[in-house]
């Protein structure tokens, strides 16, 4: 849908760009709001998952007898109870095998049983009375190794797609991807100057706060209800009842509040082995993950190891840039974003010639999921980083060499469409003049600053809009709220229907309510249900004007809809005193009944964002701990609907940036388990960890929406990785290429370039 | 089993339950009482989604036993807000949109209020420190300390407002 | 006809073409007739694309409609965080 603006002018806005008190905030101060796991139902069963603790074994027999006895246990489930309905290949059979592992256990922690009991603790001691009989096979968890002939193999039927010829042996390696365009070997011999270098990432966990939690009730005839934290609960009523073999139409979900997702509830888990349960103990039955759980079997992103070539001339433009990413996404193929990684990575420069190659690879982790902007920061650390480089072998300041470089209007991306409008060179410029990009540094300190990009997407949203006798207006939506967003939706709906915000109430409807709405993903809700709510506002608009025109007898046409009020449309419609929402509505069960509006469709033209981060870092040269000490996010975000909330996305994206950039990480032991499950040792950034994360919002309207909105949820974690790297290296000389940063690995950096004498890559 | 009984206060009520010996106070104030205000997000300690005041203290509820709350005095986000009126912590987490999600607002708004109680005036150094045992992934923090900064300074007003009005009632008398 | 691009490693199946011209009134028709001229391509088109046509990027607008010459982009199928 084209923006509204004219050309000539600015469209003016009374609500929108304001920052209204949110709408479902009083329960969430006082306690009252209902996540997850702070439901339950009338003799609610407690389920618990048994897990593997090996990270690759064939499951040769579960003797689940002896659990089955136990008094209190009311249904033990294994593989026995998900026969196959999805026709044993493609993602949902992959999902299927994720959620109750069928010949073999790919990871620590994938689930092989779940019990119910009438108690917690009984339910965990029948855990204990299960056995499974594994053989334990040999076991892959980095991607480099898995990639190598001869590592041990997690399909033996995976033949890598996308090369040319098919090979004959299996690997792991399940996908090739190449994006670009140009002739990067011509790029090169132009080149006055080549930096090409090697980077590895480790894998982070979104580290939403709320385990994921379901509760389940299903009869006999099939008919169910589930009530669960998700960032889709129109995709997990397709997904369960595909993998239940029942009726769509059966199955009822109702979201709950959901405590935080950063793409990582965008699957199932738990909600069908839930389901299964509550089918086999024909009583209601509720499952929450512990933090470990979380940990071992849900999330994480992709573990990446990456080789960036870039090429320039003297006078610092890029001839050419050459990169391979290898992206493991657990031990099913079509996982890790290792497409998007490859192809967001150059997106923010104009560029002749450019490649870029990805590797999906599997390896015996857990399944990975989205993880905000999915694939693009680790990209983005590894371009930037080469970028900085780069620009210090030129002697040029790195900001004038990326602002010469910049993809701009009419750029041919680097992953093939060439850019309408985009806002990167606003923010570059932006942050050129920025107090921060000035600012004096002190001792041990240094600068870094990293721009990035990422798609956003629209997808499919149905929105009813109901008007009772009062002049009030409800909006069911079909989009989980993870962080305000129905207070965007009010806002929007207030804005076209001329009404005070409070006047407006947004509610989250569950699956059979309204049609199918899209996960709230790829920064969509404003977006596209924004758009959906736009629409049906509009469509009750038109019905509001209709029944004034009705009741003062002229044609529909005849009748405009201004600030609130319906009025006729010119001096010749005839002279009627305008009739205010409120008064149409109350008249409305005498003039045709309850007024609504709808609207239903799939958005598309979400525009896609770039930000620009600068971050000042000091790195203590006696433990190797950088602090952040400055960071400034400059994002452009087409129209910012509430701006409070689109700061929060900046700073919330920011700081998961941060943390992924200095601590956490997934270790691994030798023994294919995963050494820190829990906060304690996988350690996001807390309070005292951080300053204030100042942020400046950019407008620059994006021409597909009508208010000019973009979304705005997921660009702000791809530049910190490589900003933080910057700065780093700024600060101590050293070059490091391996994420996380923590202080042994910035200790030993600094100790071996010491040794050395002088700025080396570590 | 063999249930105990404990006998407690709660926001300032008394309340008997039955618990088992192993079960936390967390999953009394959830399972047990339907006071599911304070949260689990680790049950280890270490992201403070849980937390409660025990005699005034700031406490991780999934530290201590059902048991151990006999003869004490609890304080959960159920009893925060006085009426109708929101604490000043409340309207200020508002007003300054420091909740995303909102699944941490809880154990953060009773640390917070615990922190001022202590320490009317923090520096926002102090601010980050006293509330660094709980985890917020959603916000960068930012949002919060501004709220928390904000609502000390109202509450102090407040309280120099009343403290003049005492006076002044003092010297009419 | 749309110029249809193609990512880098789907060429093989189009015998090394970067680009090819399909007569379509929309996407979807578009993808059909692409994978009946190049067999090899069905089996990525099951698995999902989204496609960006001059410029705008659609995630599953398969009635989407083309014009003569408009440039279309295949990409691989796009989620989210
Ligand atoms: S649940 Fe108690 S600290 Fe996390
Ligand atoms: S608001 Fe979501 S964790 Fe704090």
């Amino acid at each position: 849908m084209p923006l509204d603006n004219a050309p000539e002018g600015k469209r003016k806005f009374n609500v929108v760009g304001t920052r209204p008190l949110r709408p479902d905030g009083i329960d969430k101060v006082t306690g009252r709001a209902k996540f997850g796991a702070d439901a339950s139902a009338p003799g609610q069963l407690v389920g618990r998952i048994l897990r593997s603790p090996h990270a690759h074994a064939i499951i040769r027999k579960i003797d689940t007898s002896k659990a089955e006895k136990l008094p209190g246990v009311k249904a033990v489930i294994t593989r026995d109870d998900f026969p196959d309905h999805t026709g044993g290949s493609g993602g949902l059979y992959d999902t299927l095998c994720n959620v109750m592992a069928r010949e073999k256990a790919f990871y620590e922690g994938h689930a092989v049983a779940a019990v119910a009991a009438t108690s917690a603790s009984i339910a965990r001691q029948a855990l204990k009375l299960i056995k499974v009989d594994y053989e334990v096979l040999p076991h892959v968890t980095d991607v480099d190794e898995a990639m190598k002939p001869g590592a041990p193999l997690l399909h033996k039927d995976m033949f890598t797609d996308g090369v040319d010829p098919k090979p004959k042996k299996p690997s792991n390696i399940a996908r090739r991807f190449e994006f670009g365009h140009g002739d990067v070997e011509a790029g090169f011999k132009k080149a006055d100057i080549i930096v090409e270098r090697s980077f590895k990432t480790e894998a982070a966990h979104q580290g939403y706060i709320e385990p994921h939690a379901a509760l389940a009730s299903m009869g006999p005839d099939g008919s169910a209800e589930l009530w669960c934290c998700t960032q889709g609960h129109y995709m997990v009523r397709d997904v369960c009842s595909q993998l239940l073999g029942i009726d769509i139409a059966r199955l009822r979900v109702t979201q709950s509040e959901i405590g935080g997702g950063f793409g990582g509830k965008t699957t199932v888990f738990i909600e069908p082995v839930a389901l299964a349960l509550a089918r086999k103990a024909n009583r209601p039955v509720k499952v929450v993950m512990t933090r470990e759980e979380v940990f071992k079997a849900s999330g994480p992103t992709a573990s990446t190891s990456i080789d960036i070539k870039i090429g320039v001339t003297k006078d610092g433009l890029i001839t050419a840039a050459d990169g391979v990413f290898r992206y493991q996404g657990g031990p099913f193929q079509g996982c890790s974003p290792a497409e998007f990684g490859a192809m967001s990575a150059f997106a923010q420069f104009h560029l002749d010639n450019v490649r870029a190659v990805a590797y999906d690879v599997v390896c015996n982790r857990p399944k990975t999921i989205s993880y905000r902007a999915p694939g693009a920061p680790m990209a983005n650390f590894a371009v930037e980083s080469v970028i900085e480089e780069l620009a210090h072998k030129l002697g040029m300041e790195p900001i004038d060499f990326r602002i010469k470089n910049a993809a701009r209007e009419g750029t041919k991306s680097s992953y093939g469409p060439v850019y309408g409008p985009i806002g990167l060179g606003a923010t570059l410029e932006a942050a050129k003049n920025h107090p921060h990009f000035k600012a004096p540094l002190g001792p041990n300190q240094g600068r870094g600053m990293a721009a990035g990009f990422w798609f956003n997407f629209g997808g499919q949203s149905c929105v009813t809009l109901n008007i009772p006798v009062d002049g009030s207006i409800t909006v069911s939506v079909g989009s989980p709220d993870i962080g305000g967003s129905r207070a965007a939706m009010c806002m929007m709906v207030a804005e076209e229907m001329g009404i005070p915000y409070d006047h407006v109430r947004a509610i989250i409807a569950d699956t059979s309510a309204l049609g199918y709405n899209d996960v709230t993903d790829g920064s969509r809700t404003t977006f596209a249900t924004g758009m959906a709510c736009i629409l049906a506002a509009r469509d009750a608009i038109k019905k509001l004007c209709a029944r004034a025109a009705a009741t003062w007898g002229i044609p529909e046409d005849a009748v405009k809809w201004e600030n609130g009020y319906a009025k006729p449309a010119g001096p010749n419609a005839g002279d009627f005193a305008p009739l205010s929402l409120k008064e149409i509505a109350e008249a409305s069960p005498g003039t045709g009944g309850p007024i609504a509006g709808h609207h239903e469709f799939s958005a598309d033209g979400a525009g896609v964002s770039f930000a620009t981060h600068i971050c000042d870092v000091e790195v203590d040269p006696e433990t190797g701990r950088s602090s952040i000490v400055r960071y400034t996010v400059i994002q452009d975000a087409g129209k910012a609907v509430h701006p409070s909330y689109v700061e929060g996305q900046f700073q919330g994206g920011a700081v998961q940036g941060i943390g992924w950039a200095l601590n956490e990480e997934y270790i691994y032991g030798k023994d294919g388990r995963l050494q820190n499950a829990g906060f304690l040792d996988y350690r996001i950034p807390v309070c005292s960890d951080l300053p204030m994360i100042d942020t400046q919002i950019l407008e620059i309207p994006n021409p597909g929406h009508p208010y000019g909105v973009r979304g705005v949820g997921e660009t702000s974690i791809v530049p910190p990785l490589a900003a933080i790297a910057n700065a780093v290296a700024n600060a101590t000389g050293v070059r490091f290429t391996q994420i996380p940063l923590s202080p042994p690995r910035v200790l030993k950096g600094i100790e071996e370039a010491k040794k050395a004498g002088g700025r080396k890559a570590a | 089993m063999s249930g105990i009984t404990v006998n407690t206060k709660i926001n300032g009520d008394p309340v008997e339950f039955i618990c088992e010996a192993d079960e936390t106070l967390l999953d009394v104030l959830r399972n047990r009482l339907g006071l599911t205000g304070a949260k689990e997000g680790c049950s280890t300690g270490d992201c403070g989604a849980c937390s409660v005041t025990v005699d005034g203290r700031l406490t991780c509820s999934c530290l201590v036993l059902g048991a151990e709350a006999e003869g004490r005095d609890i304080g959960t986000i159920e009893g925060m807000a006085q009426g109708e009126h929101l604490h000043p912590l409340q309207s200020k987490f508002l007003e300054h949109a420091a909740l995303q999600c909102g699944i941490c607002t809880p154990g953060f708004l009773v640390a917070a209020k615990s922190l001022l109680d202590k320490n009317p005036d923090p520096t926002e150094t102090e601010i980050r420190f006293g509330l660094a045992g709980n985890l917020c992934r959603c916000t960068g923090y930012d949002k919060i300390v501004r709220a928390v900064q904000d609502a000390a300074k109202e509450m102090r007003s407040a309280k120099a407002k009343s403290a003049k009005t005492k006076t002044a009632a003092k010297k009419r008398a | 006809m749309a110029k249809v691009v193609l990512w880098g490693s789907l060429r093989p199946h189009t015998g090394g073409k970067a680009e090819v011209e399909i007569e379509a009134r929309n996407v979807q028709e578009l993808l059909a007739r692409l994978g009946d001229s190049y067999p090899g391509l069905q089996s990525q088109i099951k698995r999902g694309v989204s496609v960006s046509i001059d410029g705008l990027i659609y995630r599953e607008g398969w009635l989407q409609p083309l014009k003569p010459d408009s440039e279309v982009f295949l990409l691989p199928r796009m989620t989210g965080g």
